[in-house]
Parts: structure tokens; sequence; C-alpha cells
């Protein structure tokens, strides 16, 4: 019925629409944020945020139970906080198909680690897929619904981050609606008591040895069969590795795999009698390298290809290059890799760093800018205001992962208490990030008599992710209103006495707070409330900005030390001499305020004032 | 045509880059090409270093363009041009746009912004077509439309006709905003054309 051009994650939402999925649920993460985006669209899908990848787990769990088809996404990491259900989802299996996304990044552009994905389907004993590409991504994602019921099994559908964010022609088709067949009252299924799952235990290793067939059979596994020379060079390969491979070496034949959990073994053996040598092409781990070792195939791997960041197109041609120097494989030295596109003369590294910054306006900035007077340990957490730690702000000493800010504290509190390398510890941590799983860390610090400063950066939205609702906000995913979760309350009821709310802007106020906080003797929380400036931008109010008066200006560069993007410094001629000035960069200054705030001569001012 | 033609697009975030590379795709896309486009998204705030890669021929397989092979690089800030010039081919296109834009951060570390890129580029013997496609969008009225100025000058450089760049543009660009940038597109053009 036509064609679109989407990315991997559009098209992971266009396929769990057709494929009459009913229940859709995540907590944003990049590189599969877009994935719940794009289902949001689609009026037949029930989607929520979920508060974190846990709960958006067990959600579509209970829709599964249910009968109707469900999806989770998350990023690779976010796996990692779902495995709890997951785990025990591969014994119960499924009534409706389940289908979770893990969207892995290779290369780390925006996540704390590079965890391989692809364990964790092997280590729960489910099947995995990995789309090479947008239109793959949609089509899986369809199979993916079907052999999740065929087998009574949750499914992976693993993608990376090139695949989640490349756009490429989808062939589409039109919704198959899938009958919600009603909960399934099977109590030695869904109650795992001892006596239940040790009887799943022995369906879920007959399940994967039936999987292992099918793996031999699905077309989602095929042969390529190359042509002249390179033929003879057999490469294994699955995921976007196999879109780049087919540049660099287009010739060679190809053993395509889409279904990688558990491997077609009998596939391989055959594909090894075609072929010379058998290289397994795989980005980050060597997983399929490994298996296939040890069933005994003859294969070159991680010898030849890199297990870190990205296994780009230039790093795999590098990669052959070396290996035909090294005669570990059979490419001669006139051969295409070797005298394809030499790189442009003119090529000069450009020393022109632009890192990541808070944005001019960002409300997390004051707070950084104040606790570096009083200088205690700062635990951080995932999202913008990790930036803090970059200087000049310089003010975070720890991140680890979402919600670890409070607890981290917490344990450092307990360790240097009573000793003479006591320091006061400050947890910084987002409104989305304290919901995801701050709050269950803040109760421990309450229960166990802990003494930590938490500040809930409340910016009313998950900003690092592009703005997703979450439940401090009061709006659902489709934006529709809904109870406001009141943070102040909920850090009262815990049982935190001190709890403060403060707009981040007003410095003075923010000083004031985080000396008393920090000097108490028991728990408190600052909330600081300020929206997110990107959501400021585009709904108003608008932008006065800030101007410096070069007259009064001393050149003391106080207002740098906010490290705003916004404001330079410019020399300037003054009776003859030049002196350094602060200037705000018009078309970049929101209007915060907070250079006027702490330049010791008022020479920052409202432009026309 | 089996050889894919390769685009690069390089700039600074906020710059409209998102766009344009959408609109080229959508122009291969008329002409009947298989297309893909790569870009990541994620920690790149305003003022991060940007690209977009749009690949198209009759089959294409990676979304990324190899060091060496674009036929056009199209840089939305002056010195972005030459952070990205090794993915240029021998004998490919530069079109860059003049804006430089000074990240904050060189005065905390005392660096300067390198002014003379293009020069440096040129003497290397660099096809280099340098434009002020900001100060032309700013004549029209608003200067983000800086980004379709450029695509008028790209597409002098690919081989689709003026329609298919149109209907492209109407297909992707939002309907409020159309006007200015079929303005910005011709102007983009005639700038191309006025250089040779």
């Amino acid at each position: 019925m036509g064609n679109l051009f989407l990315s991997g994650n559009e098209a992971i939402a266009r396929g769990a629409w057709e494929a009459g999925v009913h229940v859709a649920t995540a907590y944003p993460g990049t590189p599969s944020t877009e994935i719940l985006e794009a289902i949001r669209h689609y009026k037949e899908i029930y989607c929520e945020w979920s508060s974190n990848e846990k709960v958006a787990v067990e959600v579509a769990q209970g829709a599964s139970m249910a009968g109707a088809r469900a999806l989770s996404a998350m990023k690779h990491v976010g796996v990692n906080v779902a495995m709890d259900p997951l785990s025990t989802f591969s014994y119960t299996g499924v009534n409706g198909g389940f289908v979770f996304v893990s969207a892995d990044e290779p290369g780390m552009h925006s996540s704390q680690n590079e965890q391989d994905n692809r364990y964790l389907a092997r280590f729960m004993l489910i099947p995995m897929l990995e789309p090479c590409d947008s239109a793959e991504a949609r089509e899986m994602t369809i199979a993916a619904f079907d052999i999740s019921e065929r087998f009574c099994t949750p499914l992976m559908l693993r993608t990376t981050t090139r695949v989640s964010h490349s756009k490429g022609i989808v062939p589409i088709g039109e919704r198959k609606e899938h009958e919600i067949k009603g909960f399934e009252h099977d109590w030695t299924k869904w109650v795992v008591i001892p006596a239940n799952a040790r009887k799943r235990r022995t369906v879920v290793l007959n399940r994967m040895k039936q999987l292992e067939e099918f793996s031999n059979e699905t077309p989602l596994n095929y042969i390529e069969q190359g042509s002249g020379p390179d033929a003879r060079i057999g490469i294994i390969t699955a995921s976007i590795a196999y879109s780049y491979a087919k540049d660099v070496i287009p010739s060679a034949s190809f053993l395509k795999l889409g279904f990688t959990n558990p491997l077609p073994f009998k596939l391989v053996e055959k594909f090894s009698k075609t072929v010379d040598q058998l290289i397994v092409l795989e980005e980050l781990e060597p997983f399929m390298e490994e298996q296939l070792l040890a069933a005994g195939f003859d294969v070159l791997g991680k010898e030849i290809f890199t297990r870190e960041g990205e296994l780009l197109p230039d790093v795999l041609r590098e990669s052959l290059r070396e290996a035909a120097r090294k005669k570990l494989v059979a490419i001669p030295s006139d051969h295409s890799i070797f005298t394809q596109d030499a790189p442009a003369t003119g090529g000069g590294a450009l020393d022109l760093p632009r890192p990541p910054t808070l944005c001019p306006g960002c409300p997390h900035r004051g707070s950084f800018y104040v606790l570096k007077k009083y200088k205690p340990i700062v635990t951080g957490d995932i999202g913008c205001y990790t930036l803090g730690v970059l200087p000049p702000l310089s003010m975070m000493d720890s991140c680890i992962c979402m919600g670890a800010s409070i607890t981290n504290a917490m344990g450092a509190n307990k360790a240097l208490k009573g000793t003479d390398k006591f320091e006061p510890v400050v947890a910084v941590i987002g409104d989305s990030t304290f919901v995801h799983s701050g709050i269950t860390g803040l109760i421990d610090v309450v229960y166990n008599k802990g003494n930590v400063t938490v500040i809930i950066m409340d910016n009313r939205t998950t900003a690092m992710t592009g703005g997703q609702q979450n439940p401090a906000m009061g709006k659902t995913i489709r934006n529709e209103p809904t109870h406001e979760l009141d943070l102040e309350a909920l850090c009262k009821s815990i049982g935190v006495k001190r709890v403060t709310t403060l707009d981040p802007y007003d410095l003075k106020n923010l000083d004031t707070v985080i000396k008393e906080e920090i000097e108490a003797n028991e728990p408190s929380v600052i909330i600081t409330r300020r929206a997110c400036i990107l959501d400021r931008l585009r709904f108003g109010p608008k932008v006065v900005p800030f101007v410096v008066d070069e007259e009064k200006c001393i050149g003391c560069k106080k207002c740098l030390g906010l490290g705003c993007p916004a404001i330079i410094t410019v020399q300037v001629e003054v009776d003859g001499k030049m002196r350094q000035k602060a200037r705000i960069e018009r078309p970049m200054c929101i209007g915060c305020s907070m250079c006027a705030q702490v330049c010791p001569v008022s020479a920052i001012h409202i432009e026309g004032e | 045509m089996n050889e894919a033609k390769n685009v690069l697009l390089v700039g600074v975030g906020g710059q409209g880059i998102l766009l344009a590379s959408e609109v080229i795709s959508q122009a291969a896309m008329n002409m009947g090409f298989d297309v893909k486009k790569s870009e990541i998204h994620g920690m790149s705030q305003r003022g991060g270093i940007v690209s977009s890669h749009v690949r198209y021929a009759e089959r294409i397989y990676s979304p990324l363009i190899m060091k060496g092979t674009a036929n056009v690089l199209l840089s939305f800030e002056k010195a972005e041009s030459e952070r990205w010039i090794e993915y240029l081919k021998p004998g490919g296109q530069v079109i860059t746009n003049t804006t430089e834009i000074v990240p904050p951060v060189l005065n905390i570390l005392g660096k300067e912004y390198p002014h003379d890129v293009l020069d440096r580029m040129k003497e290397q013997g660099t096809k280099v077509i340098a434009v002020d496609a900001t100060s032309v969008a700013k004549k029209l009225g608003n200067t983000r439309a800086m980004n379709v100025v450029l695509l008028g000058v790209l597409s002098q450089n690919l081989d689709f006709s003026e329609d298919t760049w149109l209907k492209a543009l109407k297909a992707r660009v939002p309907k409020k905003h159309i006007d200015l940038n079929l303005k910005a597109f011709a102007e983009g053009r005639a700038l191309a054309n006025g250089r040779g």
C-alpha cells in the first residue's frame, strides 16, 4: 500500500501497529525514545510513559496475560532495570504476544556504558531478532509477535543506535486487528511458585530446542551467494554490520542473520561448505563468534575486528585491510578494499571543540553555581544536570545509573560520619529520574537515619531525551491532563521533615537554603522548580535578553563562572588601552538574570532599561 | 545508477540540518531512488556538532558515508566544513555557509576561531562554493530559512529537476513556512547560477 521514509524506531512503531498491538509502554531513553513517540499517533494502541522500565514491562506483561499483544521499548541499560520481570516472563511465557525492544548503543553517543544486550536474550532463554535497517525493523516487529505467540515466549527485538536513528524506505501494510483473548486464568503458568516454576523450566528448555530448529528454517536467516573470487569469503553477520559489509565488500558470500538467538547451527554448517573461510562480523562482543567456536566452527572474528565502539564502514574496511596484510583473510593486494576511494587531500584536523553544555538560561545552572561555594560531595544522576560536571561549574563527583545519586550519597554519608574524613553530601537528581528510581532511595535514607541533602531539579519534563511527559508534570504521553504527582507531599510522607521548594533563578534564596540544608543534622529535600528552557522557548513567555554595560563592566569574569554559553569576553579599547569586558550574545540570551545577580558592579541589566 | 551519491550535511545544532536532509531524501525518493539517511540525536544540544548523511542509488545498504566518498559536503557553518573534509571524494564539491558560530568554550580554553579555513581549503585545491546564506535568509525576513537557501545552492550541484526539489520542499516544510522557504530556495539557486 505504499512506502514511507521512516527511522528504525518509527518503523518498529509502524510494525507494532500493523501487528495489532493494543498496549505499548516505555520509559524514555536514547536511542529508543522515538518508538513510543511514534506509537502515540496510532489511536488503536493504548500507550504510556511508564515510571520506569520495570514498570513498563510489568504493565505490558499484564496486557499479555489479558490476551493482548503488547510491546515495551527501552535503551540497553533500561533492560537492566526490567530484568526482574523479564527473566521470569521467560518461564511463564505469554498469552498475547509480547515483544520488547532493546536499543543498544555501540559508541556510547548518549549512554554510560556499551553493554551488549544480546547476551541477555541468551541468559533469559528467549528468542532475539536483529533488523539491519528500517524496512526490516517493521517486518521483524510483525514477525516477532507471530513468533512470540507460536512459541509462547517473550521476544527481544534488538536494535543499535544506527538502526534506530537511520531512516530508510519502508513498504507498509494495513493493521491486522488482533483479538484480545481475555485473561488467561491458568495458575500453573502464571503463578511461579517453585512447584510450577520447575515445570516451566523444562518447558523453556524444550522451547529453546524448537526455536533452534526454527532458526535454521526461518527466511529471516538466509544465505547470499557471492560472486567472483570474493565469493569464497563467507561472512556471518547481522544487524547494521551487514549493511556496512555490503558496502565495503559486496561480492563476498553472506550468511545474513535476522534471528540470532538461538543461532542456526545447521545453516552455518551448510554455509561453511560453500566458502573457504568463515568470518564473523558483529559489533561489540564476540557473541556469535564464541558460540560458533564452541560448536566447532573455525571462524575468524574479534582477532581482526574491534570490540570497542561502532564497527563503522571505515573501521570495517581498515580491519579487513589489516587482516589481508597479515594474510588472515584471502584478499589480494589489488582488491577494491585497497583501491576504492582514497580520502581527499586537504583534510585538516579542526581544533574547534563544541562540547555539550547546559543551555543558556538552564534552571540547573544556579544550583551548581551555589554548590561550588560550599563544595560538598555532589553525587549526580542521569539527566541534563550531569553536565554540571563540566568546567567552569565542575560540581559533580559521581554519576552511575538512574537513581544512584541518593543512595550513593547515603553510603558515602554512612561511611564518613564520625570520621576525620567527613564531608557533607548532596545528591542532585531530576524530577523524572526521581520518579524512576529515586523514591526508594529516599525512603532508605529516612528509614536508616542517614543525613543527605537531596536537590530534586524539577524542570517539569524529561529533558535529556527531548522533553517527554512524566508523572510530576500532570500530563500523559498524549498530553492529556492527569494527576500531577505532588513531590513535596511525597517527600514529607516518606518522612523528610525539611522540604523546601524554590525558584532556581533566585540565587540569593538558593544560597541561603542550600547552606542551611547542608548544615542541618537530618535528611532534607530542596525542590528547585522551573520549566526547562527549551519548553519555555517553545511555549513562551517571550524572552527579554540582558545586556552588559561595557562602561560599568570591570572585567572581573564572575559572570563567566556560571558557564553560560551566551556570555563571552571581548577586548574593548578604553582610554587608549585594551580592556577585557563581558558581552552577552543577544540571540542566545533568554533573560534568566543569573549573570546580573552575580555581577558585583551591577553592569548587567535588561535590554532597554 | 549503481554507484551511490553521497551528500554529507554538517554544522551545529539548531541550524535546520535535519530538515534539509529530509528534503534531499524526499527529492531522491521522488526520483525513484532507494535512499538512506543517518544522524545521531540525543545529546546534541543547541550548539553541538551535528552531521547528517544522505545516500541514494538504485539500492543502498549502509546509511553511512565512508571517508573519501562524499560527492558534496554541505556545511551550514564555516569551520565545520573543515572538520568533515576527509569525507569528501577527490574532486568533490564543498558548499559552505560563511556564517561563523564561535563556541563559547573557546573563552575558557583561550583558543582562536579559525577564520581562514576556506582559504586553506582552496589552497589545497578543494572545490569550494562559499555563500552568505544567513544574510540572504535575513533579507527574506527570517535567518532560519538559511538551510533552504543552502539547499537552493545544492540543487544546482545534484541531478534533480527544479520541479523535483519544489515537490520535496512542499512535502517536507510545514505549510505556514512554505512561501518563505520557496523564496529562500529560489535565492539559493540564483546564487549558485550567479557563480557560474
